[in-house]
């Protein structure tokens, strides 16, 4: 059918919630605050200054590289990366280059998919451009704050997996408790670089020629909007017998595709150099183990757990496990619910359907919601298998419609039951006539 | 010591330093003298000395996450040509089309 297979790797860019900046002491929360109101010499780039790396923010970088199966770097330092472009004031950004503080790593996706993960680096990040017309204007808040990039191999074949891939990372550092990962405030930015393979050329594992980087998506909806819209404008030009230039795109997302995006610097030499501000970072056996064992029961390990001890479905444990806030809070519901003798599928099956506000409700208020909802179910199940069969007997026509595939008549099944019941859990009689039907 | 032709406009882009057809020739033959001193390094025998990118002997030096006052939005914008908004002003950087 198609002619060629997708390639794509991904760069993710984290930013880290530490109180300070990356090499100075400017606080590094930006959001909403003054422009230029949190800026010093050193983040300004003023001569002179000297950068001094934020302890917590190696750390968190070497958590981030852990939990992603990555090798850690005993002997690290940071290097220059050079080029003008005005959100950086310096000419140059302090990142690393050759010596990452983790490498080789991967992400296993749900269908069994492994994503190598190349490496994760620290670096620093830059100040926020606004682009209008003939101007352009720079807030330097943002310059300096703790930035992790994450960078894939080309493993990815298709949108879908570089979603579930961004899923998993973001579940990963938001249970770290390093990074918010809040998309629409820019904390996470997705980079993909997207190529054709044609498909003849499949076995030889030959990467293409060519590879076009759509930069700074803020969601993973336009993330896979955009590889999509890549992998089809791609294909038309290879169709043609050409080759897509290789180049830096953006993503519009009120006219749905990418558009190119070129940097009047055209030729970019970084010309990386070790950064001779900074003596270089080591870190001992010792104290990587220590970082280690501060790493809390990662996501996919806390749902196997799940479906093991408590006897959940995948999907039931997948969703309990998708923020830690939520898993901690059916573990300590579940702890309450043993001395009721609630077993976990019923709490997992309320807090799944009902999604109780988890601030608001105490695990011990949810259980006696459960306790109580128990004992009217005990009581009324008897009458509510009559009415159900009665309202189903009386109602032949709307039944028909159900089972024709006509989802509304079942709404209007359990209206007509919910009037004779009165005040009942409505899900459950859903339940059951859904059952009856059938 | 094989003497590679300096890209002298290449190298005047990245250091975003406008050089006129003269300024590239002087220059250029400037940093062909530079490189073949710095050259002179080769005949050293480093045969036991291990690679190094510094010479401080220093290690991790960080510092702690505390964060400390910054400038005022005045004082970062003092120097600045131009200001808009609290906003430090350039010419437009991208291109799009």
């Amino acid at each position: 059918m198609n002619k060629y297979t997708p390639v794509i790797g991904l760069e993710t860019h984290v930013e880290l919630k530490t109180s300070s900046k990356m090499f100075c002491g400017c606080a590094a929360n930006y959001f909403g605050k003054q422009p230029n109101s949190q800026t010093c010499p050193v983040c300004l780039g003023l001569p002179g200054a000297l950068p001094v790396p934020n302890k917590k923010a190696i750390d968190w970088c070497i958590k981030i590289s852990l939990s992603l199966n990555c090798k850690i770097n005993m002997f690290s330092k940071f290097d220059r990366k050079n080029y003008f472009y005005p959100d950086l004031s310096k000419g140059y950004q302090i990142s690393q280059y050759d010596l990452p503080f983790g490498h080789n790593g991967h992400i296993t996706l749900s269908n069994g998919n492994r994503i190598r993960i190349r490496r994760v680096h620290m670096e620093e990040d830059t100040g926020k451009l606004i682009h209008d017309g003939e101007i352009s204007l720079i807030d330097f808040n943002r310059s300096g704050v703790p930035l992790v990039e994450i960078v894939t191999e080309p493993d990815f074949h298709d949108a879908k997996d570089v979603k579930e891939y961004l899923q998993k990372l973001r579940q990963a550092v938001r249970y770290l408790d390093v990074a918010d990962a809040d998309m629409e405030k820019g904390d996470m930015r997705l980079e993909p670089n997207i190529s054709l393979r044609d498909k003849q050329q499949e076995t030889s594992n030959i990467l293409p020629n060519y590879k076009v980087e759509v930069k700074n998506i803020n969601s993973f909806k336009f993330v896979e909007k955009a590889v999509n819209y890549e992998i089809k404008r791609q294909t038309e030009i290879l169709d043609k017998n050409e080759v897509p230039p290789q180049e830096t795109r953006g993503w519009d997302e009120i006219q749905q595709k990418t558009f190119s995006q070129r940097s009047k610097e055209d030729a970019m030499d970084y010309r990386y150099f070790p950064e001779p501000d900074i003596p270089p970072i080591t870190f001992t056996d010792t104290q990587i183990a220590e970082l280690k064992s501060q790493i809390p029961e990662l996501p996919d390990a806390k749902r196997k757990r799940f479906e093991a001890e408590y006897k959940l479905t995948e999907y039931d444990a997948e969703i309990l496990t998708r923020e830690k806030n939520l898993a901690d809070y059916f573990e300590n519901t579940v702890k309450v619910g043993q001395d009721y003798k609630i077993n976990p599928k019923q709490i997992a099956n309320t807090i799944i359907n009902k999604k109780p506000n988890i601030e608001n409700i105490l695990p011990a208020t949810l259980v006696k919601i459960i306790v109580k909802a128990g004992q009217t179910d005990a009581m009324d199940e008897k009458k509510l298998q009559k009415v159900v069969k009665e309202v189903l007997t009386q109602n032949t026509k709307a039944v028909e419609e159900y089972l024709g595939g006509k989802e509304n008549a079942l709404m209007f099944l359990l209206g007509q039951a919910m009037k004779k019941l009165g005040k009942v859990d409505a899900s459950q009689v859903k339940q059951l006539l859904v059952k009856m039907i059938k | 010591m094989s003497k590679n032709k300096i890209d002298v406009t290449h190298i005047s882009r990245l250091a975003n330093l406008p050089l006129s057809e003269d300024e590239k020739k002087e220059l250029g033959s400037q940093l062909e003298d530079t490189l073949s001193y710095i050259q002179e390094l080769n005949e050293i025998d480093t045969k036991n000395t291990d690679p190094t990118s510094q010479v401080t002997g220093l290690e991790n030096v960080t510092r702690d996450d505390k964060p400390t006052d910054s400038l005022t939005q005045d004082e970062a914008l003092a120097n600045a040509k131009e200001v808009h908004n609290g906003l430090f002003k350039v010419k437009a950087i991208l291109s799009n089309e």
